[in-house]
């Protein structure tokens, strides 16, 4: 199935035609209340090029049967494809094999396996789980449930008025009770870049494992497992152009060996009798059930699609595109941008003074503008900052300038009405 | 859709100049409200005389749709009794939700204002937190009320 994908270095040469980059993903030629749709929610999810969505259609119009089962020939297609795509996702994040890639259903899922399956037989009471204030629901709450289950204490690391995670108050959380540091990689609700190697470099050398959510991460750079020497690293489909309901844990191979599976079931075993079940290798041995196939498939059409054009340049349009929206944004009355690290992924979350920012979602909508409003998952995050809710708008490499200015136009119109 | 429907001058000026934005020491009732998609808060106190509804205030923070909402609800629910407060409650869940609502917008008085709110599915939470916040408030529930 790989034998089609364009030679990389050759491909990626070139930095980003935006217009015909555009024209490879077919909603964004859609109109919503009578004007071209203008995507900027990108961190919540983004969309997918025809090449993702013709993946889909024709595995099930070509391949589909179920996977590592039977001995015909779809099965055998099938299997090879959902095993392919898993190669796919392992060079795309450089992990040393591949039994270290499990598919999940997305992060959530991925955090919610480490927690059950990892940190909850080790814990006792008293250990510690260090997060940071910036993290997304998905990893506060696995921890939280875990530390009820046995009695361990969920530390967080403050952060600083710009949304950076404050480093010295990381070092002086750590101690010899923490068991484990649980760390967003990309901030969702502030687009916050976390200089993760620091925090790994300083947790390992104590004998601490991290795990990294990388959710917002994945889709605007390279990451390289290898490099950053991290424990567990869990990431999303839907976020990276990929479909819903297909995600990835890697997991560094010692410790997802010495891990209980985490689910039951068919797949994840060699064999059974009532008396003794023997638990599959890995990474099957986390992937009980029929899993999503297609989602697996159209998963690696991404990563495809993703390295044709190239992270390196994908971060560098994203980034052009967040100075320029930054700059403009600043030129609003009253607007205040919310997480004003040095180092961001294309995510502004900003408040207007005296329009709430539900106000705002609906006045943009009506322009054709999608942007995020409310509190991004990220509860703690608005309570630092004193704040409700923010509008979050997020880019990806196919937004445009010309799209900015259609976001700050729409903002006026907002501001007109109830500012 | 239009957004002029939704952000009637009414809306915009009781969102602006909210009545009735004050606490109530004395309130014999007060309920709080909650809608955690967007964070709209807001806490609703009412006095009573007998049956009567004497005073009735709210403080908080919300989006447009539900200040003025409240505020709507403040002028409107002020001097009727418990009952009728009770029908106004259910005559405005009507026109917030239903196409076929069969509420006379004559009868509603400015409270009409809201009937655009229902081509905005989205928003419909917005202008009926305050309005079950109330409902809460003369039953006297306990619980914070959570639209979620």
């Amino acid at each position: 199935m790989n034998a089609a994908r364009a030679p990389l270095a050759s491909a990626a040469a070139s930095p980003i035609d935006v217009a015909a980059v555009r024209r490879d993903f077919p909603i964004l030629a859609r109109e919503v209340n009578g004007k071209p749709l203008c995507y900027l929610d990108n961190a919540a999810s983004s969309q997918r090029p025809r090449s993702v969505i013709d993946a889909i259609s024709r595995y099930y119009e070509t391949s589909h049967a179920n996977v590592h089962r039977g001995v015909h020939r779809l099965s055998q297609e099938a299997t090879d494809q959902f095993e392919g795509a898993r190669e796919s996702l392992r060079r795309f994040v450089n992990a040393r094999s591949s039994r270290e890639i499990v598919f999940v259903r997305g992060t959530t899922e991925a955090v919610n396996l480490v927690a059950q399956s990892y940190a909850r037989p080790r814990l006792q009471a008293g250990d510690e789980i260090v997060i940071s204030w910036l993290e997304h629901h998905a990893n506060i709450v696995p921890w939280q449930m875990v530390c009820e289950q046995t009695g361990a204490r969920l530390r967080v690391i403050p952060i600083t008025r710009s949304g950076e995670v404050d480093f010295d108050a990381f070092l002086g959380l750590l101690n010899e009770r923490t068991r484990l540091l649980a760390l967003a990689h990309v901030s969702n609700a502030l687009g916050t870049v976390v200089p993760v190697e620091r925090f790994i470099r300083e947790a390992r050398g104590r004998g601490i494992p991290v795990l990294l959510d990388g959710a917002q991460a994945v889709p605007h750079m390279a990451v390289d497992m290898q490099a950053l020497d991290c424990d567990f690293y869990c990431f999303s489909g839907h976020k990276m152009c990929g479909p819903t309901g297909i995600g990835v844990l890697y997991g560094r191979e010692a410790l997802l060996e010495a891990m209980p599976p985490w689910q039951g079931g068919g797949d994840m075993i060699l064999a059974v009798s009532f008396e003794r079940t023997v638990y599959n290798a890995l990474p099957w041995k986390f992937e009980a059930g029929t899993p999503h196939i297609a989602g697996a498939i159209g998963l690696a059409a991404a990563v495809d699609y993703l390295e044709r054009l190239g992270l390196g340049h994908i971060a560098a349009a994203e980034q052009a595109l967040l100075d320029y929206a930054t700059d403009r944004l600043r030129e609003i009355p009253g607007l205040e941008v919310i997480g004003t690290a040095p180092h961001k992924a294309a995510v502004v979350s900003f408040t207007v003074a005296g329009v709430h920012p539900h106000d705002l979602g609906t006045i943009l909508d009506s322009e054709g503008v999608a942007i995020r409003t409310g509190h991004h998952c990220a509860m703690p995050v608005m309570d630092f900052f004193g704040v409700p809710a923010t509008a979050r708008a997020s880019f990806a490499f196919y937004n445009t300038r010309a799209e900015v200015d259609r976001l700050v136009a729409a903002l006026d119109v907002a501001r007109e009405m109830l500012g | 859709m239009d957004l002029k429907d939704l952000y009637r001058d009414v809306i915009v000026d009781h969102n602006r100049k909210p009545r009735n934005f004050r606490p109530m020491p004395d309130a014999d009732r007060h309920a709080e409200g909650f809608n955690p998609l967007c964070g709209d808060r807001l806490t609703l106190y009412v006095k009573l005389d007998g049956e009567r509804i004497s005073d009735v205030s709210f403080q908080g923070s919300g989006c447009a749709i539900s200040v003025a909402s409240a505020s709507l609800l403040t002028e409107s629910v002020r001097g009727r009794t418990v009952p009728e407060a009770e029908q106004l409650f259910t005559s405005m869940h009507q026109l917030l939700t239903r196409d076929d609502a069969a509420v006379d917008p004559a009868a509603l008085g400015k409270l009409a204002a809201l009937s655009g709110v229902r081509q905005f599915p989205a928003r419909v939470k917005c202008a009926s937190l305050c309005w079950h916040t109330l409902d809460a408030a003369l039953h006297r529930d306990a619980e914070p009320i959570s639209t979620e």
